[in-house]
């Protein structure tokens, strides 16, 4: 993990150099005299060298020593520093903070949502197979798994901010906005999730432990709310860890649609909207290390719950 | 194959047509503006309506399928042809290549979540069709990749493979005659549910403001309709490219569905 997160850092940290052409010619704009983009490299470090070496067709592969822009990243990194901002001036980390808890209630608000729907109607749908009501949950499992956040969202305005008036459009000022934006990114969560448990159930039902509980005269509630759904969840979990990428990704655009002020609304607007790359770095950084940090914690709690595993 | 399956491909038919011949059936020039005819509603000489420029909605959408389809086929293809190999050699070689690969190549482009790797790379990049293009390859190899290793590794160890390597044949042959074309069926599902996620892709790139300038996308169409008093006065205009867009990545995810329960005979059995 640690060897992914390296390259993963190192891909972001080098990220910089795609930009065509000069990003302080970016920045500044044409006007910019040569002693202000001077400056300006000057104060980000761009006037060092990309890497540990570089390659032009005159001079060949030429050793730049650690004097470098991907060690300088490095070295600031392990001191808490994400760089400053290019337009701003201001610590990219302190930007970057001050955003993130929204993003995260945010995705864990979805995430409630998509469980609290997901558990009750893949149950129904995988205790009744292919019955009718079956059929109508897993076709609404499809339709949430096609439906993009950006259609469901604007439908979601207009059914309840435009026609009901129940919830304000966008924003964050009152505890209730959360609802829109949070059903908004967890529709398509719910969705898969549905179908997990839907499929997990189908497969913990033909297990002989279900045959052993019905034997002993469990009524057919008990079997599958304490037996089946116990062990027909630990596939869930996995579902959860891995699905909080798309997430987390997913609530860039919800962010935009909902003018919700997190993570990916200072990615959208003030990273790439301003072409702040320093910021952009930071963003793209600290939500893939969420990310991989999440996914390490569900592989450690997918352990616990299934005791085969863990002996394996 | 079930009905569902059947209403995909008609559906994924008719935005292929679409796309195919967008000049014959658009009624308009996708980019005409009257500026007079704002927010109309749809009528007998514009079926879906104008939009804030008074351009025909109809229009633009059929002309939005071919973005998507161009968009979506090219990355298709270029992920899987690069997933399939990669995937083949991790699979077939196995050992120091597949710890690599696998253990380490696959895993370093799984660690980006969802679309953030697209946006980062358009964003450093620029935008355009091409850059467009590789930021969703990028992104898109790796699940055919991962699928093919399983199926090369599982099909390397079975006995006509045995056989044909106790005949002689060499690697390469072994690969390309015998494991490729007994691997290749989850990859046709994968491929069909990978234009559902392409299309989908370029649709939310599209609606970020990062997708191609200047062609009708059905994200840019959403994003620009999605202001609080086009959904007041007119919603028409988010009504269509959001249609277009759920019913495109629906159909190619019924279609992607119902070939996995067709390839696989144990469901098919059921």
């Amino acid at each position: 993990m640690l060897l992914v997160i390296w390259t993963v850092v190192s891909l972001v940290t080098l990220l910089i150099e795609l930009v065509p052409g000069d990003p302080a010619t970016v920045i500044l704009g044409e006007t910019a005299t040569r002693e202000q983009i001077e400056n300006f490299n000057l104060k980000h470090g761009l006037d060092r060298p990309a890497f540990f070496f570089s390659y032009t067709s005159e001079s060949g592969l030429k050793w730049n020593g650690g004097e470098n822009r991907y060690a300088d990243y490095w070295i600031g990194l392990l001191h808490g520093d994400l760089g400053t901002s290019f337009r701003t001036d201001r610590p990219v980390r302190d930007m970057i903070f001050e955003r993130y808890p929204a993003t995260i209630k945010l995705a864990a608000a979805a995430m409630l949502i998509a469980i609290a729907i997901a558990i009750p109607l893949g149950v129904v749908a995988g205790t009744h197979k292919n019955k009718f009501i079956d059929n109508v949950a897993s076709f609404v499992a499809l339709l949430g798994i096609s439906l993009p956040t950006f259609v469901v969202g604007p439908f979601l305005v207009y059914l309840f901010a435009v026609q009901m008036r129940i919830f304000s459009p966008t924003g964050s000022a009152h505890p209730e906005d959360i609802v829109l934006p949070a059903v908004t990114l967890g529709a398509a969560l719910s969705a898969i999730l549905t179908r997990m448990v839907r499929s997990s159930v189908i497969e913990e039902l033909g297990e002989d432990y279900v045959r052993t509980a019905r034997a002993k005269g469990l009524s057919e509630r008990m079997v599958v709310y304490k037996h089946v759904l116990k062990n027909g969840l630990i596939p869930v979990v996995t579902i959860l860890g891995l699905q909080l990428g798309v997430l987390l990704a997913g609530s860039i655009i919800t962010e935009r649609i909902f003018n919700w002020q997190g993570l990916g609304l200072l990615l959208l607007e003030d990273g790439i909207g301003k072409r702040d790359y320093r910021l952009v770095q930071g963003c793209v950084l600290v939500i893939s290390v969420t990310f991989i940090v999440a996914n390490s914690l569900t592989d450690l709690v997918y352990r616990r719950l299934d005791p085969r595993i863990r002996v394996g | 194959m079930n009905r569902l399956t059947y209403i995909g491909i008609a559906i994924a038919a008719v935005v292929v047509l679409a796309a195919i011949f967008a000049s014959v059936i658009a009624t308009h020039d996708y980019n005409a503006q009257d500026l007079l005819l704002r927010y109309a509603s749809p009528s007998s000489d514009h079926w879906f309506g104008t939009d804030a420029l008074g351009r025909d909605v109809f229009s633009r959408v059929v002309w939005g399928a071919r973005i998507s389809l161009e968009v979506g086929i090219t990355v298709v293809t270029v992920s899987t042809v690069i997933g399939t190999v990669l995937g083949a050699i991790a699979g077939f070689y196995g050992g120091l290549v597949d710890k690599i690969l696998a253990g380490y190549v696959f895993n370093v482009f799984l660690a980006f979540p969802g679309l953030l790797l697209a946006i980062a790379l358009v964003a450093f990049l620029g935008t355009g069709l091409g850059k467009l293009i590789l930021a969703l390859c990028v992104i898109g190899w790796v699940g055919y990749a991962r699928v093919m290793r399983g199926q090369v590794l599982k099909i390397r160890e079975y006995d006509y493979v045995q056989a044909a390597r106790a005949l002689g044949a060499s690697n390469m042959r072994i690969l390309f005659t015998h494991i490729l074309p007994n691997a290749i069926q989850p990859l046709i599902v994968q491929a069909s549910l990978g234009m559902a996620g392409a299309v989908l892709s370029e649709a939310s790139l599209s609606f970020l403001g990062l997708g191609v300038p200047s062609v009708p996308s059905w994200g840019t169409m959403i994003e620009e309709a999605r202001g609080f008093d086009v959904l007041y006065n007119s919603p028409h205009v988010l009504l269509f490219p959001s249609l277009a867009i759920a019913l495109t990545v629906l159909a190619f995810n019924f279609l992607g569905d119902g070939l996995r329960e067709y390839l696989d005979p144990k469901q098919r059995a059921r």
